[in-house]
């Protein structure tokens, strides 16, 4: 671990605007790059550093290797053919982009999901959540050289998409939440199949917990290291677990209520000293929120009931001018669609908003500098990020 | 009407004024009066967070559509505030000091759309497409399948479909 050295004599001086004039050539400083292939990065990005010494004196981060132009694309399509497009564009996470794609256009388009439909989604989402998490945690503990911990979460990862994949019949992309409502209701005997794998993820997250969280190294390394003031929040768009470790209860779960969550008695989790270990702390606890939340929402979800609502041909499907916004909250933080609708057959305008837009480009260059090389990775990893996100 | 439009008319030459939801609320303004609108609702009316910045392209209209979305955690409400830009000449005052993370939406809508931001930190700068040299290609005039079509192989046994006249055909085979 690098200690902080509050000599900055070494430093490059900043020019009237704030920029640094670093002289590669001068042999004091050396540019490294951090992916797009490299084990200390989270997916398809990559990371620009300049490091005097062991110490980070400038990030810059790089995106567009996963580049696919979803929003481009939608343009061209039937709002039923964007459809399968919108889970892509999230891998461990793909739910948040089916609800809020068909809740933007439910709402263009006067629909009413039923109420039956709204508890299948809140569970979706929040099993959706529980992955994103796990594999979070095994990255967090990875960055640190405690490869087991993935082992474990990605195994509990693996029984919760058995459960995706008996109730959508996908793993991955599920393609589950149609604008209308959803495809199917919960197959026979899920409820007791979910309970077994929640205890079983509970069971390993108590372990993670003793192994990763207790740990002196995992201690020394992460308590105090990548801290968010409180008053970035704002400046900087900050939202979800990064947020709420600072002390900053924001949750739009609560917040601004959607789906069934009116119904759900839960408090959003929150933690104060806003660094990795809080950020990570926070996402643990949040996780077993995730897993009260599911058993609230099997033991009040009704048994019978429509599905999905009437929707016009997919065919002739035309959508009056308009335009909204819908958030929800994701294991990451604020998720949202803004689609612009102009009469037409087709979307004239969709643009994703996740929550990786904000926190690993402007939040994440402001907070690598003076960091060790060898915490770059798990400052990273504990700003969740997920690339595809970014770049749409 | 809603009560946020009521405070604001007063003080700024809103045109257009939408309520999608008791929480949503767009208006239109010309652009001039786009920072102090900005400052007003951050600093007067709580509107705090910079959810998005992002672009409409009207190509029929000749306008880009500027969409910069406000959201007051206490009171959960959103506002969107549109700004009409004219296609040919697409430059707008960047609002970087306002938000710092807004450089980025700047940069990336310079990149895609072509509407510059004259001043935002690193806005000349690749963000997506490296070395892109043709039409910004978020305009609704870049042809993406032209595109393809000049710059990648076919591959053979890909047919396209019109959607619409696919599925009549796969679902109607001898006719209505």
């Amino acid at each position: 671990m690098g200690i902080f050295d509050a000599d900055r004599s070494q430093y490059p001086t900043p020019g009237p605007d704030g920029s640094l004039d670093i002289d590669l050539t001068s042999g004091k400083y050396l540019k490294l790059w951090q992916g797009p292939n490299h084990p200390g990065i989270t997916g398809n990005m990559s990371l620009e550093l300049i490091v005097c010494g062991d110490e980070v004196v400038k990030g810059t981060t790089h995106v567009g290797y996963l580049h696919r132009g979803f929003e481009k694309l939608m343009e061209r399509r039937t709002f039923i053919q964007c459809f399968p497009i919108v889970c892509r564009i999230c891998v461990p996470e793909p739910d948040f982009n089916e609800y809020c794609y068909a809740a933007a256009v439910e709402e263009l388009a006067g629909i009413q999901a039923p109420e039956r439909a709204n508890w299948i989604r809140t569970l979706i989402l929040e099993m959706g959540r529980i992955n994103s998490y796990l594999m979070y945690l095994g990255g967090q503990a990875g960055a640190f050289g405690l490869g087991v911990i993935a082992q474990w979460t990605t195994y509990v990862r693996d029984l919760m998409l058995d459960r995706f994949e008996e109730l959508s019949g996908a793993r991955i992309y599920h393609m589950f939440i149609l604008p209308g409502g959803v495809r199917d209701g919960l197959p026979d005997g899920f409820e007791q199949r979910m309970e077994e794998t929640l205890r079983e993820i509970e069971e390993t997250l108590q372990q993670v917990y003793d192994v990763m969280f207790c740990n002196a190294v995992f201690k020394k390394r992460a308590v105090g290291l990548g801290y968010v003031d409180p008053a970035w929040i704002e400046p900087y768009g900050i939202t979800g677990p990064v947020a709420r470790a600072a002390g900053v209860a924001n949750d739009v779960r609560k917040d601004q209520p959607y789906l069934v969550y009116p119904e759900l008695d839960f408090e959003p989790v929150i933690g104060h000293d806003s660094d990795l270990y809080t950020r990570a702390d926070v996402r643990r606890r949040d996780l077993l929120l995730s897993v009260d939340l599911i058993r609230q929402i099997l033991a009040g979800m009704p048994s019978d009931g429509p599905l999905m609502a009437e929707i016009p041909s997919v065919l002739h499907w035309r959508i009056p001018r308009g335009e909204t916004y819908i958030r929800g909250e994701c294991s990451r933080g604020e998720y949202g669609y803004y689609l612009v609708t102009d009469g037409s057959g087709y979307p004239r305008r969709v643009n994703v908003r996740g929550p990786s837009y904000t926190h690993a480009v402007a939040l994440f260059e402001r907070l690598v500098v003076n960091v060790n090389i060898s915490d770059v990775a798990a400052l990273l990893v504990s700003l969740h990020t997920y690339p595809p996100e970014i770049e749409r | 009407m809603h009560p946020l439009y009521e405070r604001l008319k007063h003080l700024f030459p809103l045109d257009e004024v939408t309520e999608q939801r008791p929480d949503l609320l767009f208006v239109t303004l010309p652009r001039e009066h786009l920072r102090s609108l900005l400052l007003h609702l951050r600093d007067i009316e709580g509107f705090s967070h910079l959810v998005l910045l992002t672009a409409v392209d009207w190509i029929e209209e000749g306008q880009f559509q500027l969409t910069y979305l406000l959201h007051n955690r206490p009171k959960a409400q959103d506002i969107g505030v549109r700004i009409k830009l004219a296609r040919d000449s697409a430059t707008m005052e960047s609002i970087h000091t306002l938000w710092p993370t807004a450089a980025t939406y700047q940069r990336e809508l310079r990149e895609m759309f072509g509407i510059d931001f004259p001043g935002s930190p690193g806005v000349e700068e690749d963000f997506i497409l490296e070395g892109w040299i043709d039409l910004p290609p978020y305009r609704r005039d870049f042809d993406t399948k032209k595109f393809s079509d000049e710059n990648y192989n076919h591959r053979p046994g890909r047919e396209t479909h019109d959607p619409a006249e696919y599925m009549k055909q796969q679902l109607y085979p001898n006719g209505l």
